[in-house]
This record gives C-alpha cells, structure tokens and sequence, in this order.
C-alpha cells in the first residue's frame, strides 16, 4: 500500500475545500466523534472558531489540560470509544503530557490536537512555542506536525487509525495556526491508513492448538487476565467468562483487568500483585500452566522475576510483540487480539473437550482463600477504610451502571480488593503510571460519556487535590460525579511504606492543612457531606447516590491503617505479608534489599 | 535486570527501513536511550526515493532477550516497514568507510602510505605534510588501519559506521 489517499481519491470525486479548522472537525465527525474534552488558547482558536458555529461536536471545557487528558481517558475506558483532546500550544500542550504517558502506559485510544505557533515561526522560540512533537515522541504511541494543509485530513484519520488499532495509545496531532487558516482538500478516513501499520490481530491457529493441549494436561492451572481482555471490548470479557467456566480453571485479574470476569464468581480469586489476594499469588506462584491473557508481567503483578512462577509452562496473549518476554520468559507466545485468542481457545477446547482432575487444585485454593487475606481489624472508634468501601459496595451492589474511578494509593488499591467488578468498562483507574489526580477527571469523563450511570471517585484527600479544580467543570455540565475520599490525613501509601522500608520517619507525608472539604464542595457550587461516625456511613453514601449534583463526601478513616496483604519490593509472590504482625518477623536484610525497588 | 547479568552479550546488526519523514530517526534513537539500549552505530541514508524510504543500519550488543526486545519495539513504531537481525538471519556482509588524515613528513609519510597500500586505501587528497586516506572495509579492518596510523601521524578520524545487506537472492 504506497499509493497515497490524495492519489486515489482524486480518480473518483473533486474532495470539498475547506480551511484546516474546519477540516479537523469534518474529520472528527466522520470518526464518529460527539464529544471533545479541551481548554482554548491563542494556537488553537481557528478551531475553537469553527467549534462555535457547528453542533455536530460538543466540546467539554476543563479547567486544566492535565484533566482534559484524563476526562477522555475516562471517557475511552467507559465507552469503548477513542477519546479527543483539543489543547493549545507551549503549556497546553506540555500540561497534557502527564495524561498522555498515563494513556500511553494503560493502552487507551486517544487522539490530543494541540495548537502550535505558526509554520514560520517553529523553531524561533515564539510566543506559548514548545517543541510539541519532541516532547511528546515518548509520551505517545505516535505523533504527528501537518505543516502542510493539503494532509491534514489523511492524518487525523490516520492518528485516529493508530490510536484504535493494535495496542490502543494516544495519538498528537500538532497542528500549526496557520495550517488550520489555510483552505485544503478534505478526504474521507476510507484510504487513509498508515503505509507500514499493520498490527497483527489473528493468532497463529497452531499456537492455539499448542495452548490448548498444555491445558488439557494442566493439574494446576491458572489464568491471568489484564486491560488486553477490556480494550478488545465487552465481547472479550464476555467470551473470557464463557472460557474460564468452560475449562473450571481458577482466574485472577490485573489491577487493569478488574471486570473481565465477574468478581462474584467462585472461579474468580481476585486481583493478583503487590495488593493481591493470598489465593491469588499463591496460585500463580504454584501453578503449573499459566494462560496469560492481554497482561504485561508488569513489576508490580510479578514481584522478584527470577522466583515468578517457577514451575509453570506460561502461556502469553498480547497483541503487542514487545510486551512478550519482556520481563518474563514464557513458553508459549501468541500474538494476536485478545477476543480473537479467547474465541479461539474456547472453539478448541469446546472441540476437544477435555476433562483435566482440578479438585486437588481447587483444595488447595480453597486452603488458601480460608486465610481469608482481606479480613481487617474492626473496632468502635474509628472508621477502617476497608469498611468504608464495603458499606459502599452494599449500596451499589447488583447495581448494572456503576463506575467506579480512582485516584493513586492506598484507597486506590482498598477499591480495587473490596468493591465488586462484574463487568468491563466500570473500572477507571491510573494503573501504569499512578497518577495522582487521575480519578475525578476520568470520573468526569465517564459521566460525559455515560449521562444516567452512577459515577464514583474513590479519592484520598492527597489526591483529590491534584486536580480538585474539575469540580468546576463537574459543576458547569451538571454531572452529578461523587468524590468518595477516604480521608486518614496522610499520604497513605507514602506513609505506608516509610513505615515499612525507612524506619516509620514520615518524611513531608502528613497532609498538613487539609481544606474543609465540605465548603469546599459547596463553594464550586457542588454538595458536601462529613462522615466521622461508623453508623453514619450508610446514611450518606445513600444521600451521595441521591444527589443530582457534584458531591464531595469526606470520610474520617484510621490514619494509622496499612493496606495488606502485600509483597514488599524485590519479594516473591509466595513472601506476602498478611498484616502488621508479618511485617514484624521480616529479616530485615531483605527489607533492606526492597528499598531501591520502588 | 541484574537477574539476566550471567547471559552472554551478543553483537547484532539490524537492517531497518523506514518512512524517511522528519523525527523517524530520533523515534529510533529515543526508543534506544529511553530503554537503555546501547547502540555501536547507526547509519541512515534514503534509499528509495519514490517510495521515500530510508534505511538504517543499525549496530547493537546485549543479552539475548535484549537483542530480541529491540526488534519488537522497533517494530511497533509506526513509521517503520521492516526490521532484520541480520545476525539472526544467516549470512550478511557488513562495509564500513572511514576518512583517515595522517600528518607527517619524512619517513613516517612514506611508511603511512606503504600501509595504506597494503589495506588497498585510496588517498583522495594530499598536501606535502598530510595525506587523507580512504579505506571501506569490515569495521575491525579499520580498526586495525587506524591502529598502526596512530604513531605516524593520525591526526584526525572520520567514520561511516556499518552499512550491512544479506547474502545471497534474499531481500528486506
């Protein structure tokens, strides 16, 4: 394929002229996008013009790039859809970088138009000038500077191609003011592909095969399934549920995987990691065949790589070639999409139908989930966050429209062991890069893209004011989103680990004058409600769920409770620690070791 | 990943072609130094112009699955067609070129370029106290040439870094 689009479609109609700002949103439209998350500026205002004398396209106005990023985010992970980002040159752009690793490192499509100054003027450190594609090569999947109006179109149809297809990322697409004055030719998205992107989406059928005969023969099996199975799209996760309950296996999720399969099933032994279930890592630590769906081996799920999973022949799916034997050797790669494989695996299985002798395995599951690892200590006085979240998973329990986001830390990972996850695209949370910040704007955007659903933050009062300002916009686009701030005055996860690895010196993790989040709330124009008593829990959160507006609810929680089980850094899976008293008996040359980890 | 640190290191050659538009090589190299690879060289030169593609050839060490990460992630990076490891794929020849000023009178001019025509360099240009010689050869060729012009008079050095293309009917 080296004929270019301009090439081809000129054989058959005269394309439309228009100017480049209205050539960027006659491509928008024709990608199928409704709804953009922007903040203007000088280098972006022939498209900001052009946005205000049409209504195909609604623009959602932030009160910081950073969110902006993150609200598309969240608009992407909910619905499925590629989230746009319009953003001006010089800080604009460079305030959006933060939200596009974040994509860029959880594998969501989006596709970020940012101003720039004009062709003339690249390179002579105008006004608001950054080198946006320099600073963006490694924070994006690819990115792109038309400087000449006559491509324009082809390449954001091209950035949305690349931003979808294979392993989903962000796209840029800078765009110089004066490219977006100038009249160009528009050419529709049909011919306009990348020349040499061609990701590989069938799975070698020999391999399936291959695959297939390992877990036939499996005694102890296990599979461990991340964000691939979600971004393939309900149909994955739908046929993931169909497999696993095929083949009785147990099953574990990534931290991006929750939903894939539904919590509430007995196969499922929940999410695996640092913060994972004790049946979990210990399943993957004594497997003997894993299947790896759609998941990176990332540091965080492995633990100490040379003692991950000794015994297990391991099986990979990953539509990105790189992410395999990456961090772990695996015995069986297969690339490809993640649905795909799962489709594939399960007509296999279904067509040989074998019967392999689980029970022992199960047994011993069973042993290890009667440890009953998330089981906390509960007393009068003070709310436990754990039990926070459980009064609120009972009032949204069985609930379908449900989505839940997060900020970064303890609560994050509390939300992740305790809140239910049946189905895929309600989970939003900053997993690669740990964004603090991430989980009101993602909120926001999820709301924007999913008006009656039910959308929560699950914040710590750190967190939350990262980017506390998009309670404006919460409150201009009347979305009713809920902040739910577990609230224990410290950096949680901070303090945590400078209570575990540095000698409990709490070094700058107190959150020294905390704002009143209730006024606070108030004054943007949203509700706030206190919670400091156990029995005042269910009130509230039932209150938060009846609101129409943007709420902020703060609850005191015990500021000295640490987030467990956990393996600390540079531990295997099997060196969990279970609770306080573990960490105690710790060889403390091995907590020395963990340190340098992070 | 000090647990890999006992696996031996391996010298690749890779044959990359690219789309030759503005920031593919620096994609290329910022995939290098982001993931901590190490390069020994690089060369990148169109070579199709109606089809405007360049091609790279590109020179790296490292333990086996490092060797194998650089061409996946090479791979994934959109402007890019086609990635080789030549040393993976059997028989390859690899040429460098290197432009050699030696400085001298006398005897060690003499003996400068009685070496330079046992190595079969070309001078391409000379004064009466300089000579710059041209020699295209194997990378450890040049390095033994340069090596014996050191004390006659090396006085500047200029290096094209391998330039590499398979044997036999193969094509990228």
């Amino acid at each position: 394929m080296t004929t270019t689009a301009a090439a081809t479609t000129e054989t058959t109609t005269e394309p439309k002229t228009m100017t480049g700002a209205q050539l960027v949103l006659e491509a928008l439209v024709d990608q199928g996008v409704d709804t953009i998350f922007g903040y203007p500026g000088g280098a972006v205002l022939p498209i900001y013009d052009a946005l205000y004398q049409q209504n195909r396209i609604k623009h959602v106005l932030v009160r910081h790039e950073q969110a902006a990023v993150h609200a598309a985010e969240g608009y992407a992970r909910s619905t499925g859809k590629v989230g746009v980002v319009l953003v001006t040159s010089g800080p604009g752009a460079t305030n959006a970088v933060t939200g596009l690793v974040d994509a860029l490192m959880d594998s969501i499509p989006l596709v970020c138009l940012t101003g720039q100054v004009p062709t003339h003027l690249i390179g002579n450190d105008a006004f608001q000038e950054a080198d946006t594609t320099g600073i963006t090569r490694p924070a994006t999947k690819h990115n792109y500077l038309v400087k000449d109006v006559a491509q324009l179109a082809r390449t954001v149809h091209e950035a949305f191609f690349v931003a979808r297809n294979g392993r989903p990322g962000p796209v840029v697409v800078d765009l110089p003011k004066d490219v977006q004055f100038a009249s160009g030719p528009y050419y529709g998205p049909e011919l306009c592909r990348p020349k040499s992107y061609k990701p590989q989406t069938e799975p070698d059928h020999a391999a399936i095969e291959r695959a297939i005969d390992l877990m036939a023969k499996a005694e102890r099996p296990i599979f461990y399934t991340g964000g691939g199975v979600i971004n393939s799209g309900p149909r994955a996760a739908e046929m993931l549920t169909e497999l696993v309950r095929a083949t009785g296996f147990p099953c574990t999720n990534t931290l991006m995987g929750l939903g894939a399969f539904p919590a509430s099933d007995k196969q499922f032994l929940g999410m695996l990691g640092m913060h994972g279930t004790y049946e979990a890592n210990l399943a993957m630590h004594g497997c003997d065949v894993m299947i790896c769906i759609g998941a990176r081996f990332d540091d965080r799920v492995t633990g100490k790589t040379s003692e991950f999973s000794p015994n297990s022949k391991k099986i990979h799916v990953d539509i990105d070639a790189s992410s395999i034997n990456k961090n772990i050797r695996v015995d069986l790669p297969i690339v490809g999409d993640a649905g795909r494989a799962i489709e594939l695996l399960l007509a296999a299985w279904k067509k040989r139908a074998p019967k392999p002798k689980l029970d022992a395995w199960w047994k011993q599951i069973e042993f290890w989930r009667a440890r009953d690892c998330l089981r906390y200590a509960t007393t009068k006085d003070v709310i436990k966050p754990q039990y926070a979240l459980e009064r609120l998973r009972a009032a949204i329990q069985g609930r379908d429209d449900v989505i839940i986001s997060t900020e970064v830390g303890q609560h994050q990972m509390w939300a992740a062991q305790f809140l239910p996850f049946d189905k895929p695209n309600r989970w939003l949370t900053s997993g690669g890069l740990g964004t603090m910040g991430y989980g009101l704007p993602a909120a926001i955007g999820a709301q924007i893209g999913n008006p009656g659903a039910l959308c929560i933050d699950v914040a710590g009062e750190a967190s939350i004011l990262m980017n506390i300002q998009e309670m404006s916009t919460a409150v201009q686009y009347r979305l009713p989103v809920k902040v739910f701030i577990l609230n224990n005055q410290w950096m949680g996860m901070v303090r945590q680990w400078q209570q575990l690895l540095h000698g409990e010196r709490y070094s700058q993790s107190y959150s020294e004058a905390l704002p009143d989040f209730v006024k606070l709330a108030d004054a943007f124009g949203g509700v706030g409600m206190r919670v400091d008593a156990a029995d005042d829990l269910d009130r509230v959160i039932a209150e938060m769920i009846a609101a129409d507006k943007p709420c902020i609810v703060d609850v005191t929680v015990d500021p000295n409770e640490n987030c467990f089980p956990m393996i600390p850094g540079g531990h295997a899976h099997n060196e969990m620690l279970l609770g306080p008293e573990d960490h105690k008996s710790q060889d403390p040359s091995a907590r020395e070791e963990g340190m340098v980890l992070v | 990943m000090t647990f890999l640190s006992n696996e031996p290191i391996e010298r690749h050659t890779f044959a990359v072609l690219v789309d030759n538009e503005p920031g593919v090589l620096a994609r290329v190299i910022g995939l290098f130094s982001g993931r901590g690879y190490n390069i020994e060289s690089l060369t990148v030169a169109e070579v199709d112009p109606v089809k405007q593609l360049s091609r790279i050839t590109l020179v790296s060490s490292g333990t086996r699955m490092v060797i194998d990460q650089i061409k996946v992630q090479l791979d994934r990076l959109v402007p890019i067609h086609t990635v080789l490891d030549l040393t993976d794929g059997g028989a390859f020849v690899e040429r460098e070129l290197a432009l050699v000023k030696v400085l001298g009178t006398g005897e060690h001019r003499v003996e400068a370029l009685r070496i330079a025509g046992v190595f079969r360099a070309r001078v391409i240009d000379s004064t009466t106290e300089s000579f710059v010689f041209e020699l295209t050869g194997s990378s450890q060729k040049l390095d033994a040439f340069i090596d014996i012009m050191r004390p006659l008079g090396l006085a500047e050095l200029s290096r094209t870094g391998a330039a590499a293309i398979s044997r036999g009917t193969a094509t990228i």
